[in-house]
């Protein structure tokens, strides 16, 4: 890089790092508001609360039948990340080794569904799902997470699957192996990191999507997500501590997830998969 | 030893084509290999030598013609029903498996018993010399190494056919003399018909039975080694064959076989190997190590020399005629560049090709 | 697939299986198939299905839904509305973006921020409206701070109108931006630079000269998408903004019209306006794409 001592770069380097700490300390000033308030007995005009205490996670565990709900998020999302690589590995594979006629349009099958915002299709998909009785219950909103998840799984592991040698698929089949025995022996472990980067992906981006679940969910396939939204809406029924403890519950299963994940993959990966 | 090769009488490739869109990989292709044979399918890049052997795997889908293994025919088959084994070019070893079960994977996806198919990997690791190598992982072994477990691997299943892809363009001048060594004396010792691919003339002189040239997708020429060394029937296949030296001159007379051709104002003369008529255009043919400077006054090709080279016993020397033509011959000192020579070599070294051969 | 020794010398017929596999079409090609009949069924028939339910309103005849939208300002208002929140904050993300991605790419050891800055779009919208509840409030921290500073003597109202929204597309927004701004900057062969610096241009003439000719292709693209995000904002538009009022965007509408009404025939056209306006804003962008150099960047990344 160019190295540079004027004046003027300084102050500019100087701005920029301003801003990114300024946006990083109200990241995690807001963070801490919400941990600190539900660990707190009374938070109004001061700067701390006036005492501490854990009773309000007992509180938003039982108000909001976080049990039955972290059960349900937890049989949706891995659902959803089961089939999506299901689905999706297997196209994946036929994309990064054949050209047929249509694939380019194929591709564009497959990258519309994560450029179009999920409100924007999830309003028609609810509507559809609605009619045939699906939506409500766990099946639909499974299959509304499925839409944006199936061809995320396929973008991320073309790339992985186009560097495998095709030499090597070749020797398996050569040795007798048919298509089945040559993803089971030879292309699954090969994959595994692969698989397993885009299936984490898939698993934090479910544990957080609002919007399909919010629309197909019924009162019993709610995720940890659409509960949260619930009860921030209601806001005022419920103390606002029991509130951020739920938070704090929904916060903690994200983020494991997500440190998780990160041993895996790039975080710039969570975002720049999706572009061109 | 119980590694030995399966049986069958011949395998046929019956005007076997395969067209990328509109250009022809390869036409027409005909060829019976009998069992035990080592077939080498010789030619520069890109004349469908690769393409010929991805076809008789199975790894390419035909597009013209049939591949027949005696009765049975088998092109519409896929390639892991075809039962044969090949050897790769980046050797195309499982990078997640041992040796052990690189080699013995044929075995597994056969249904082996796991009793037998260790007997067999251990032959399989012996014949190859690879003993005490058995649970390294592909990445652990040298580019030899990692050479023998493929060639291991090959022949663990006890194929009809043995497929090899310029097994050893990746290895360094030294370990491809070793492993040619090995080829041949693994073939030797087990008797499999081989389809070998190369682009090296040594290669396949010193390994094949039989040699097939190919050239744009077609078969040139095909015969033994000694055959295509001395007998070339196209000057392409000469070319390739070590006739460096190209000359092209007018017929003057034709007789017996023999021909004269005239190459600037000077007669050569040679043996015909494709139909020449007096009169009508014609190249020559010769090898560098047959083409030396004479005396002056004798007759040979007027050239001037460029530059001369010690290649320890002799001297390479690179010469050009007048109207250009590069010459390469041999000589027994070095000749100041600039200089003017005549080169000749004996009629029975000069290979007369008609116009279009 | 035997046959008599005799046939072998008559015209070999290449079966049909065969002359598909040879243009791409065989058995490992169906594969796709599952996910292709998948995204048909629940993304592409929905669609359709969606602009053909949009023309057969519950009452009037097919254009009615799309008379009473463009008739009532309760409803076009909101494309308005949503322009006013989504323009500013792409515009504000990608001018803070730039700047701050051309820093970070000079630091050998960018996991951390990266990390960082992947939270908030882990967390999700819902659970950074919640902080913001809590942060932004008159008695929480941010205003706290303003005050003890000295910069204000009396809470800024930033909960329940235009500010919160806005503050919380950004807080979303920002690292989504960032983040797509540096994997584009990275394929930016730093070579380039040097050679411009050693012909004797400035930071800043490198900059317009060299860098951001080679980024604008990409920066088109990441506006695309933040645009996009931030047009469809919903559930910060209701818990951070006022739903009724000044932040009515136009999710909002729609989800009424569907689960609030259950008139899902105008859902759908509302659905179908809110699609009609990111791919307006998105086409034109890319047509400016067009006109700019879009060739390999040196790193080889196009």
């Amino acid at each position: 890089m160019v190295k540079d001592t004027r004046l003027s770069t300084k102050l500019w380097a100087a701005a920029n790092w301003t801003l990114i700490g300024f946006f990083i300390v109200n990241l995690f000033g807001m963070i801490a508001a919400v941990v600190t308030s539900s660990f707190s007995t009374r938070w109004l005009r001061s700067w701390l609360p006036d005492g501490w205490t854990t009773r309000w996670y007992g509180a938003a565990w039982a108000e909001f039948q976080l049990g039955d709900v972290l059960t349900v998020t937890f049989q949706i999302v891995f659902l959803v990340v089961f089939l999506s690589g299901l689905i999706g590995v297997p196209a994946a594979y036929a994309l990064a080794r054949r050209d047929f006629p249509g694939k380019k349009l194929v591709m564009l099958l497959f990258l519309l569904p994560l450029l179009v915002p999920p409100i924007t299709f999830g309003i028609p998909l609810a509507t559809v799902l609605y009619r045939t009785g699906l939506a409500g219950s766990m099946s639909g909103v499974v299959l509304a997470n499925l839409v944006p998840t199936v061809p995320f799984v396929i973008l991320v592991m073309i790339p992985f699957i186009e560097q495998i040698d095709t030499k090597i698929e070749a020797a398996a089949r050569v040795f007798g192996a048919n298509t089945f025995k040559l993803f089971i022996y030879v292309l699954l472990p090969l994959l595994m990191p692969g698989i397993l980067a885009a299936l984490l992906l898939v698993l934090v981006r479910t544990i957080a999507m609002f919007e399909l679940t919010f629309l197909t969910a019924g009162p019993t396939s709610q995720t940890l997500v659409v509960a949260l939204y619930y009860a921030v809406f209601a806001a005022g029924v419920r103390a606002v501590q029991s509130i951020d403890a739920m938070a704090v519950i929904y916060m903690v299963t994200t983020l494991i997830w997500l440190i998780i994940a990160l041993r895996f993959v790039n975080p710039t990966q969570i975002v720049a998969r999706a572009k061109r | 030893m119980s590694i030995h090769a399966a049986n069958f009488r011949e395998l046929r490739l019956d005007r076997l084509c395969r067209d990328f869109g509109t250009h022809n990989a390869v036409k027409d292709v005909s060829l019976t290999i009998k069992q035990g044979e080592f077939i080498a399918l010789l030619g520069p890049s890109g004349c469908g030598k690769s393409t010929t052997l991805n076809l008789i795997a199975g790894l390419l889908p035909a597009t013209g013609g049939g591949i027949w293994l005696d009765e049975k025919r088998i092109d519409p088959l896929r390639p892991e029903e075809r039962g044969f084994g090949m050897v790769f070019q980046s050797y195309a070893l499982f990078p997640h498996m041992t040796v052990r079960k690189n080699i013995g994977f044929g075995l597994k996806m056969r249904g082996m018993p796991r009793a037998e198919s260790d007997q067999r990997v251990a032959e399989a690791v012996a014949l190859v010399r690879l003993q005490g190598q058995e649970t390294k992982l592909p990445g652990q072994l040298s580019g030899g190494q990692q050479q023998r477990v493929a060639i291991a691997r090959a022949i663990a299943v006890q194929p009809p056919l043995v497929l090899m892809d310029e097994p050893l363009s990746n290895l360094d001048a030294k370990l491809r003399l070793e492993m040619r060594a090995e080829i041949r004396r693994i073939h030797n010792t087990l008797g499999a018909t081989t389809i070998y691919v190369t682009h090296d003339q040594e290669e396949a002189l010193s390994l094949a039975d039989r040699i097939v040239v190919m050239r744009d997708g077609e078969i040139r020429q095909v015969g033994g080694p000694e055959d295509l060394f001395s007998r070339p029937d196209h000057l392409d296949v000469a070319e390739f064959m070590g006739f460096r030296n190209k000359v092209a001159g007018r017929v003057a007379s034709v007789a017996d076989g023999q021909a004269t051709v005239t190459c600037g104002e000077v007669g050569v003369a040679g043996r015909v190997r494709s139909q020449v008529v007096a009169g009508q255009g014609a190249h020559i043919s010769i090898r560098p190590e047959d083409l030396h400077p004479v005396a002056d006054g004798a007759p040979g090709l007027k050239a001037k020399v460029v530059s001369t080279e010690f290649h320890g016993r002799e001297f390479v020397g690179f010469a050009r005629m007048a109207d250009d033509t590069p010459l390469t011959f041999l000589a027994d000192s070095r000749i100041a560049p600039g200089t003017e020579i005549r080169l000749a070599a004996a009629p029975d070294r000069v290979l007369v090709f008609g116009e279009g051969a | 697939m035997s046959t008599v020794p005799g046939a072998a010398s008559s015209i070999a017929e290449i079966p049909l299986k065969q002359r598909l596999a040879a243009r791409g079409l065989d058995g490992l090609t169906l594969l796709v198939l599952p996910a292709v009949i998948f995204l048909l069924a629940l993304f592409i028939y929905p669609f359709f299905y969606g602009l053909f339910l949009s023309f057969n309103p519950k009452a009037g005849g097919a254009l009615a839904n799309y008379q009473r939208f463009f008739s009532d300002s309760f409803l076009y208002g909101t494309i308005a509305t949503t322009l006013w929140l989504a323009m500013p904050v792409t515009i504000l993300t990608l001018l803070l973006a730039i700047p701050i991605a051309f820093r970070v790419r000079l630091m050998k050891n960018q996991r951390l921020l990266t990390t960082i800055l992947v939270i908030p779009i882990t967390l999700g919208t819902v659970l950074v409206a919640e902080g913001l509840l809590n942060y932004l409030g008159p008695q929480g921290w941010f205003n706290r701070t303003l005050m003890a500073i000295g910069l204000i003597s009396s809470p800024v109202k930033l909960l329940h109108n235009y500010w919160g929204v806005m503050l919380s597309l950004v807080i979303t927004g920002f690292p989504f931006t960032f983040l797509l701004t540096l994997s584009y900057l990275t394929g930016v062969d730093p070579a380039l630079e040097q050679a411009g610096a050693t012909l004797g241009a400035g930071p800043w003439e490198r900059f317009k000269h060299i860098l951001l000719p080679l980024l604008l292709p990409g920066l088109a693209i990441t506006f695309c998408l933040s645009f996009v995000q931030a047009f469809s904002v919903f559930p910060s538009a209701v818990l951070l903004g006022a739903p009724a009022g000044p932040t009515r965007v136009i999710s909002i509408a729609a989800y009424q019209a569907a689960f609030e009404e259950y008139d899902y025939s105008m859902a759908s056209a509302v659905a179908m306006i809110m699609g009609v306006v990111q791919l307006a804003i998105v086409v034109a962008v890319l047509g400016l794409r067009g006109m700019l150099y879009r060739g390999p960047a040196g790193g080889g990344k196009g």
